[in-house]
């Protein structure tokens, strides 16, 4: 830790931050563009310009003569920072001026306002009117800059940032700039469109309306979003997100920074993926079979495929959840064995440990099983070389990683203490020997495979709780329509262990309940279900997950003590 | 040494039947002084050329000698000099005619300070748009290699070097230092920010001395004659000044505009801009009289008519409120010429060759030049001119606001116009007139 001063402020900063970071400490701003955390240093926008100084063996501070860009600069023990004299504000307010020269100033019909850098520090540090009497530059906007992505040319404020983290991160290179002086522009190689996996994050990049998403454009005012914040269960690396609603829909998910998770980006895949959770085809009421059904008086009738036959709207679920608690504790109690509940890598700890809790609670002979871990490819690794190849160990900046759930070792943890060890599906599916079968799914696609279809054939019980109806909803004696991540509050635990809390964003549509308030009632706990208190409960329950105790993750998430112990002998 | 006696050093050869060649070069002594400093360390080298007080010809004037002594002590791994021969500051020529009329006086200034720095491969990054110049040193640098001057254990030294001919990519931001680093990497000539300096990340991020062609024409006189005859020329350290380095030896100086005799000529340090027009340029043009002198390249700014008898030494320049001596390009513009329209030919320049990495340069230098144009136009309000005041305060890096010294270079011309012929400007705003007149020589 080093001592500094910025306006008057001490305060200890790190060792290698530089004056922007340095005042974040001490809680000043210092307005930058062209840096960012994660990107090399260009120090070419000039927003960031402070005055510094160092304090003499004396006492008495010797202040530098010129302006410095504070992103560049870097502090030491007795630095001086004044980010708020009238030689930086004439700067800020000179370098804001420069910047809207060219601008369109089309605020109210750009995607960015709102959260528009430009529109902040002019309204924070720049001057109410310009000086600019000749016409302005005008470009054409760029549409073909990517399949994700459009560029509105003259909103650009030139930071670069963009093309920086096709260079640094993704490695592909895509985005150049182009033409000299006042004429430069952001482009793409004809026919070589930004695509890179990745190449989403330039659009949080920009500080400006000028990389926008083709996906979210003009669909919401950025004012009217309200955020989650939740973890991506796009693969196990797990990028900490936050999920942009409005009226119970979401519009875009965005990367949160996190450097125990991925740092500050996230795939696109995981980004553009969360259509799913507003499909029409989603599971939305529980269903039970007719022969379960019938016998309950009827008050409405309905023809919806989705409503079981002759039931009360209102008694749907107490109906189909002390049916199911009846037939499971009947099944296992008549062959503790013989049943089967299969765990889902894409279930939260909290409702991991409800349901094998439960299961166990009636007989320990009952059998905990984990479903299929999707999978595909091989861990895929940025930035990638010239050639498209994978970085060296060690250079590795991104990582979309093969296995295609976020929590597989967090249920893991769950079955080996309740069930002794982990047993997958895929070896059980031959012999399964079961006569009822407990299903959860809440996979974003099809996930019922022939062999796990036929292993568990046609059972005398058959329960599934999904969000997609599938051959086994099909078939199913009841079916209990459940939430996709984005309804869901929880815990996943990342494939470096790490512990994160996701919160819900939405409802669950129709009448689809978060999976936690399922187990809940199922288990015929009282109470709401609530993450935090269950993580207590967990912390004390499972050794494995003993950092689950306190409750409270924070918003980086926590790592399981083993990988704790790895990582520090990892670092030594 | 006065001017009468002195005989040119660098110019001397020029004018002979094949100057160019290693013969005639060997003829009239070429490559003693390397045999020389090969036998000695390289230190010792370092040494001499720190004591002859020279001074890089490539514009900022820093002491060559201390410059290489800025390279780490212990270095694994090459060493690159890198020698810019960009020379695109307008009015500037003296690098073309060295390097066409005598390549082997600046290759041996190469060698010989490779050598001294260490390095074992030397970049000549040359100005793309001066082919003879890429012919002739494509040739002397095959002579040399045919002759052991270059390549290995050169001249029975043990020491080893090669030397990279690479043509520019046509911009003026080329020839600052670290946009020509950039740009030799095969990158856009963007420069980059500092530190790290050159000499400890500079090409391929190695260890890399940037020095200027002229620079490297004095290295062998130095390494022949000694320190002391180089200081016998220029103006020397101010005693009251511990700072100062003092402006020694001869300089070239490119003359150029309206004067009767337009060329370059090879004086010792310190002559003053106006015994260099009527003596060495034979006057200004059509009987007129010098409105307004730029010392050393357009980014240097303006001397007034008042001012011409400033020398143009390394400090002369910046008394008068110029940006310092620059490449000693001398332009002259009569006094029937508007000082709107060379401001607005400089504006114009800046503007089309600003890398447009930093705003305060891309945007200001660009607004600046859009100012003129519409005051051209006879649409200009009086504030306009404060305005273009405000914008060359705020611009470069001398307030510290950009990455380098181009934008300083914007900033001059139009500060040292305003401030010596604001009544100028005034006038031209108010009378609402437009300039018809062409600008002045296209900005390449
Ligand atoms: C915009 C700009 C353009 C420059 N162009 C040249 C050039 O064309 N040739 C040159 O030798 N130096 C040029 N310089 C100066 C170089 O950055 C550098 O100082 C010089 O090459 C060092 O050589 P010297 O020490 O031998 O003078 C330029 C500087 C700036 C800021
Ligand atoms: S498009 Fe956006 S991120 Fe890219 S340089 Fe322009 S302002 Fe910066
Ligand atoms: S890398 Fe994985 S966790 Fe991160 S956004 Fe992509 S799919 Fe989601
Ligand atoms: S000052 Fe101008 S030329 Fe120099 S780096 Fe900045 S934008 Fe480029
Ligand atoms: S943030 Fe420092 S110069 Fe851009």
């Amino acid at each position: 830790m080093v001592k500094v001063k910025v306006n008057d402020i001490e305060v200890d900063a790190g060792p290698k931050d530089n004056c922007i970071l340095a005042a974040r400490k001490a809680g000043v701003e210092i307005p930058h563009y062209c840096w960012h955390e994660s990107l090399s240093v260009v120090a070419s926008c000039r927003m960031c310009l402070v005055e510094v100084g160092e304090t003499k063996p004396d006492g008495t501070v010797a202040m530098g003569p010129k302006l410095v860009p504070g992103c560049q600069t870097p502090i030491k023990e007795g630095t001086v920072i004044r980010t708020d004299s009238p030689k930086v504000k004439a700067a800020q307010q000179m370098t804001l001026e420069l910047l809207l020269l060219n601008h369109p100033l089309d605020c109210s019909i750009c995607d960015q306002a709102g959260e528009c850098y430009l529109q902040d520090y002019t309204y924070k540090y720049g001057k109410a009117h310009s000086r600019l009497d000749e016409p302005k530059l005008q470009r054409m906007d760029k549409y073909h800059i990517g399949d994700q992505i459009a560029l509105f040319t003259d909103r650009c404020v030139m930071c670069t940032r963009c093309v920086r983290f096709t260079r640094e991160i993704s490695g592909t290179a895509e985005l150049q700039v182009v033409a000299r002086g006042s004429h430069e522009e952001i482009d793409v190689f004809p026919e070589e469109p930004c695509n890179n996996k990745l190449a989403g994050n330039v659009v949080d990049l920009c500080p400006v309306g000028a990389l926008c998403s083709k996906d979210f454009l003009y669909k919401k005012r950025v004012w009217w979003l309200k955020q989650a914040e939740s973890v991506c269960t796009g693969c196990s690396t797990g990028c900490s997100i936050s999920i942009d609603q409005n009226e119970n829909k979401v519009y875009r998910l965005r990367p949160r920074p996190n450097p125990e998770a991925q740092g500050h980006f996230m795939c696109d895949e995981g980004r553009f993926g969360f259509k799913y959770i507003h499909d029409e085809r989603r599971l939305s009421f529980p269903k039970l079979s007719a022969a379960l059904a019938s016998g309950i008086e009827s008050q409405r009738k309905t023809t919806s495929a989705n409503f079981a036959p002759d039931l009360n709207f209102a008694d749907l679920w107490p109906t189909a959840l002390t049916k199911a608690r009846q037939k499971i504790q009947d099944a296992i109690k008549a062959d503790p064995s013989g049943f089967i509940a299969v765990f889902s890598p894409f279930m939260t700890v909290e409702e991991a440990y409800l349901l094998a809790k439960f299961i166990k609670g009636i007989h320990e002979k009952a059998r905990l099983v984990l479903g299929p871990i999707p999978s595909l490819g091989a861990d895929d690794k940025y930035p990638k070389g010239p050639k498209g190849e994978s970085p060296a160990d060690g250079k590795v900046k991104f990582t979309i990683r093969a296995e295609k759930c976020p929590n597989r070792l967090g249920v893991e943890a769950v079955l080996k203490h309740f069930e002794g060890s982990v047993v997958r599906i895929e070896s059980i599916a031959q012999r399964p020997n079961a006569h009822a079968w407990y299903i959860v799914g809440g996979y974003a696609s099809g996930w019922v495979t022939e062999a796990i279809d036929k292993a568990v054939g046609t059972p005398s019980l058959l329960i599934v709780q999904d969000i997609f109806p599938s051959p086994l909803s099909e078939r199913a004696d009841i079916v209990l329509a459940a939430g996709s991540f984005a309804e869901r509050d929880g815990t996943y635990v990342n494939h470096a262990g790490l512990a994160q809390s996701a919160n819900a964003a939405i409802r669950a549509p129709g009448e689809a309940r978060a999976d936690g308030r399922i187990l809940m009632e199922l288990a015929g706990r009282t109470g709401l279900f609530n993450a935090m208190a269950l993580r207590k409960e967990i912390g004390s329950a499972v050794p494995e997950l003993s950092v689950l105790a306190s409750g409270d993750l924070g918003d980086q998430g926590v790592r399981l003590v083993r990988f704790a112990k790895q990582a520090a002998a990892a670092a030594t | 040494m006065s001017d009468s006696e002195f005989k040119p050093v660098l110019l001397g050869r020029v004018g002979r039947p094949d100057s160019q060649t290693l013969a005639s070069y060997r003829a009239d002594g070429g490559y003693e002084a390397l045999a020389k400093a090969l036998k000695m360390a390289n230190t010792e080298v370092i040494d001499v050329v720190k004591a002859s007080g020279l001074r890089g010809r490539g514009g900022a004037g820093f002491p060559t000698g201390l410059k290489w002594t800025f390279l780490p002590k212990d270095v694994n791994g090459p060493i690159y000099l890198c020698i810019n021969g960009d020379e695109s500051e307008p009015g500037t020529f003296n690098n073309r005619v060295l390097i066409e009329e005598d390549p082997h006086q600046v290759l041996e200034g190469i060698v010989i300070s490779s050598f001294a720095t260490r390095s074992t491969t030397a970049y000549f990054y040359l100005r793309y748009e001066y082919g003879r110049c890429y012919r002739v040193l494509k040739q002397a640098i095959d002579e040399m290699y045919a002759n052991n001057l270059l390549g290995k254990n050169i001249l029975g030294s043990g020491y080893d070097l090669d030397i990279y001919l690479h043509r520019g990519a046509c911009a003026y931001i080329c020839g600052e230092e670290t946009g020509l680093i950039e740009s030799l990497e095969g990158k856009r000539a963007w420069p980059r920010i500092k530190p790290p300096f050159p000499a400890i990340e500079g090409a391929f991020r190695r260890p890399t001395v940037v020095n200027n062609v002229e620079t490297m024409a004095c290295i062998p006189h130095i390494m022949k004659r000694g320190p002391e005859w180089f200081q016998t020329m220029g103006i020397p350290k101010d005693a009251n000044n511990p700072r100062d380095a003092g402006s020694y030896g001869p300089k070239l100086y490119c003359i150029s505009g309206h004067v009767n005799k337009p060329g370059l000529v090879e004086l010792p340090m310190g002559i003053t801009a106006r015994e260099l027009i009527d003596k060495h340029a034979g006057g200004v043009w059509k009987g007129r009289s010098a409105k307004a002198v730029i010392p050393g390249g357009i980014s240097m700014g303006f001397m007034s008519s008042a001012e011409l008898d400033t020398p143009l030494d390394f400090n002369g320049p910046g008394r008068v409120g110029c940006l310092g001596l620059g490449t000693a390009a001398v332009v002259v513009i009569d006094d029937h010429t508007s000082m709107v329209d060379v401001l607005y030919n400089a504006c114009r320049f800046f503007a089309h060759e600003s890398c447009g990495q930093c705003t305060p340069c891309r945007e200001g230098t660009a607004w600046s030049t859009k100012i003129l144009e519409r005051i051209r136009e006879g649409r200009g309000k009086l504030s306009d001119i404060d305005t273009l005041l405000e914008i060359s305060s705020s611009i470069g890096t001398i307030p510290g606001t950009t990455i380098c010294g181009l934008a300083d270079g914007a900033a001059w011309p139009i500060k040292t116009a305003i401030n010596k012929f604001r009544g100028e400007f005034e006038e031209y705003i108010k009378s609402g007139r437009r300039s018809e007149s062409p600008v002045l020589a296209g900005a390449h």
